[in-house]
């Protein structure tokens, strides 16, 4: 008995598994993001091998700020159709039609806006659960959250008052208008999630490799230059050897510089590491200390 | 060789530390994070440009474990925080919980899912109150392995005849008390949390101590809840019935899905479904898509069964001749975790494994008294009370008392009105 342990990544995918399953078994409607990251690719892997030979018990929704890498999106649209699954796609560029996000200026980053988007989208399908992959080592404010967190009927967030999580006994029970999120990847580290991809031999989308992008340097962070994001005057324009540790909207995910061309160059690279995952790539939890918290008490992921 | 050869054979290890800021705990979970070179730079000069702000001189490393904003404004933590860490030959999960008086129902909430706890003993203070609080709540939750650590020896000149003293005391009060009492494995470390003394390098300043460090303590644990044999238990979380399916071979297809919470299961094996008490052999266990012969404790397994039965969620599949008892009234030690205190005369939902069913209170036999374990008379409850309580249910559980079994002995109660979890029993 005592030499039947499991290895570290087959416990943190059976804990997923079994979280993704009380999902399936206590929400009505329930619905996965995926936005073709790292982190949600390994979601969908974990769901399959949750629910196959099944079809998922939950369609794929991504909420798409307009301002992704081509890359990234083309990966979301064929996985999607790989695993035959459904995939829902919701535009931020949508709500500002509507009026409901309105920028302060135009080139104001709209990852925080996704938050609108994302509630929006809930609201229109009544999804009572949304499953995302956030990690409780990303972020401070994330080593408190709940692996089902609760929203009430805003969306909000209220970190003085989360259900208390005893055992595996997930309590995801709403009432109409209010939603759970739930992370069942909350205790895998970054380190986790590449050894992971390693070990299923997850396909990625290719930004996640060393590349050479043109890019300027900001304030000592990576800025790739797009049509979204051009060099400001006086900034010179390089051309780097980059990849993206993590991947969202342009306008606030910057690359590192990289060699590392495979997954297993990336995990030692990874292994290695001296920055943070976050304090490497974001550039909008900058900001502030309390930024994330800030972001997620409106309801953002 | 991949960077991951050499990390996972050791699995992962869930442990809590109990104790108050001012036994350096914080400082305490920040070394071992620390010294495992868990912290990268970045982080490493945030809390570099808070220490010197605060006005100190070294690096602080208690700022690591600090919480949310509103908290880090009382200068207090005041719930669960989960800390991540790799030796590269095991991975860790630490629960952060504070020490104060009125979070009992933080400190239970990181207990119910560690299989260690670290009890937390200032050297110049020896065995409080707090400790004895601390060390009975582990015993309630029956975390399996111990570690007394006996922090700050720096501020005692590393003096081991301090040291032994305060091992004795402990000693000498759990078995008073009748703490431990089934041979949990108890381990005590003299250490400085703030020098790094016996936490992943061995002291210098204590030549006297031959023991093993903490992190070389962590690193052998059992991370498995026990290490003999207990009955299998396979609480039903979903049913899969691909019908729609084009492949016709999976038209009959029925896998009953969830997590093997104790035991193991084989293709073969003779199984009684619950509540209805039909039996059907093992046809085949599935792990991930994958036939694999035996399904193990803790794994997310598929079970196929020969025969055709009715088994939907909340059902239980356990092995014929290891059934649990059926109990429609449990006798429960329950821990409240609401400002709303618990009502005897409201119906509240009791979840068990993957059952919900609803419940009634029948009655408080005592409440204890977390400092003193003192039994107290209570016609109710309110947050923080651990109580010896009675429920009648609507449904069955399929139970086994917690000391036996946590996955199978443990339930949370739910308030229907906001849907909180407002208790946390374990069945007697």
């Amino acid at each position: 008995m005592t030499n039947k342990n499991l290895s570290h990544l087959d416990w943190l995918e059976a804990e997923a598994i079994h979280i993704m399953r009380e999902v399936a078994g206590q929400c009505e409607r329930s619905v996965l993001l995926f936005s073709g990251g790292k982190d949600s690719i390994c979601m969908l892997r974990v769901a399959e091998k949750a629910f196959r030979p099944g079809r998922f018990p939950f369609p794929l929704m991504h909420i798409d700020t307009g301002h992704n890498y081509k890359e990234v999106t083309d990966f979301r649209d064929k996985r999607a159709a790989e695993l035959g699954e459904r995939l829902i796609v919701r535009s931020v560029e949508d709500s500002m039609k509507r009026g409901t996000v309105v920028l302060k200026t135009p080139d104001e980053s709209r990852n925080k806006h996704q938050s609108v988007t994302l509630l929006e989208a809930l609201a229109e399908f009544e999804f009572d659960c949304a499953i995302g992959g956030a990690r409780r080592d990303e972020e401070k404010a994330r080593a408190k959250e709940r692996v089902m967190s609760f929203r009430d009927e805003f969306g909000q967030w209220d970190p003085k008052n989360q259900r208390p999580e005893l055992w595996n006994l997930y309590n995801a029970r709403t009432h109409k208008g209010e939603n759970i999120r739930a992370f069942p990847i909350s205790n895998w580290t970054e380190m986790d999630v590449w050894q992971y991809i390693e070990r299923e031999q997850l396909e990625l989308p290719s930004i996640y490799f060393s590349h050479v992008r043109p890019i300027v340097r900001r304030g000592g962070a990576i800025v790739p230059v797009t049509e979204i994001t051009p060099a400001r005057p006086g900034e010179e324009i390089v051309d780097l050897r980059v990849r993206f540790r993590t991947v969202g909207d342009i306008t606030c995910t910057a690359p590192v510089e990289s060699d590392a061309d495979t997954i297993e160059k990336i995990v030692l690279e990874t292994a290695t590491t001296t920055i943070t995952e976050r304090g490497a790539t974001r550039l909008d939890d900058q900001t502030s200390d309390a930024s994330m918290e800030q972001r997620k008490k409106e309801g953002y992921f | 060789m991949s960077a991951h050869d050499n990390i996972h054979d050791n699995g992962l290890l869930r442990f809590m530390t109990c104790g108050s800021v001012d036994d350096g705990k914080s400082t305490l979970i920040g070394r071992l994070l620390f010294d495992t070179k868990s912290i990268l730079a970045d982080t490493l000069t945030q809390i570099e440009k808070t220490s010197t702000k605060r006005g100190m001189d070294a690096v602080d490393l208690s700022l690591l474990t600090d919480g949310l904003q509103a908290e880090r404004e009382q200068g207090i933590t005041i719930d669960v925080a989960y800390r991540y860490f790799s030796t590269g030959t095991r991975k860790y999960i630490i629960a952060d919980a504070p020490g104060h008086e009125q979070y009992t129902r933080n400190m239970v909430t990181a207990a119910s899912t560690a299989n260690l706890a670290i009890i937390l003993i200032d050297a110049r203070k020896g065995v409080l109150t707090q400790t004895r609080r601390h060390s009975f709540l582990a015993h309630l939750v029956n975390i399996p392995h111990i570690v007394v650590a006996v922090n700050k020896m720096d501020l005692i000149d590393y003096d081991q005849a301090r040291f032994d003293a305060i091992v004795a005391d402990y000693q000498a009060f759990i078995a008073k008390m009748g703490l431990f009492a089934d041979g949990r494995d108890i381990q005590f470390i003299p250490m400085s949390a703030l020098n790094g003394d016996n936490i992943v390098d061995r002291s210098e300043s204590m030549p006297w101590y031959t023991g093993t460090t903490l992190l070389e303590l962590l690193e052998k644990a059992p991370a498995a809840h026990t290490g003999h044999a207990e009955p299998f238990r396979f609480p039903v979380q979903f049913v899969c019935r691909p019908q729609d399916s084009a492949n016709p071979e999976l038209h009959d297809y029925r896998g009953f899905m969830g997590t093997v919470e104790s035991g193991s299961v084989k293709v073969g094996d003779l199984l009684t479904a619950l509540p209805n008490g039909r039996e059907s052999r093992v046809k085949a266990v599935h792990l991930g898509g994958e036939a694999i012969a035996e399904g193990i404790t803790e794994q997310a397994i598929t079970i196929l069964l020969e025969d055709e039965i009715d088994i939907s969620r909340g059902d239980m599949l356990v092995k014929s001749g290891e059934v649990p008892a059926q109990k429609k009234e449990i006798d429960a030690m329950l821990c409240w975790l609401s400002e709303t205190p618990l009502s005897p005369a409201r119906t509240y939902l009791i979840r068990h494994t993957t059952r919900t069913s609803k419940a009634k209170l029948t009655g408080i036999a005592y409440k204890l008294d977390v400092n003193s374990q003192e039994q107290v008379e209570a016609s109710q409850l309110v947050m923080n009370d651990i109580a010896r309580v009675g429920f009648k249910l609507a449904q069955p559980l399929f139970a086994d008392p917690y000391s036996q079994n946590r996955a199978t002995g443990a339930f949370i109660v739910i308030d229907e009105s906001n849907n909180n979890t407002v208790g946390a029993g374990m069945i007697l």
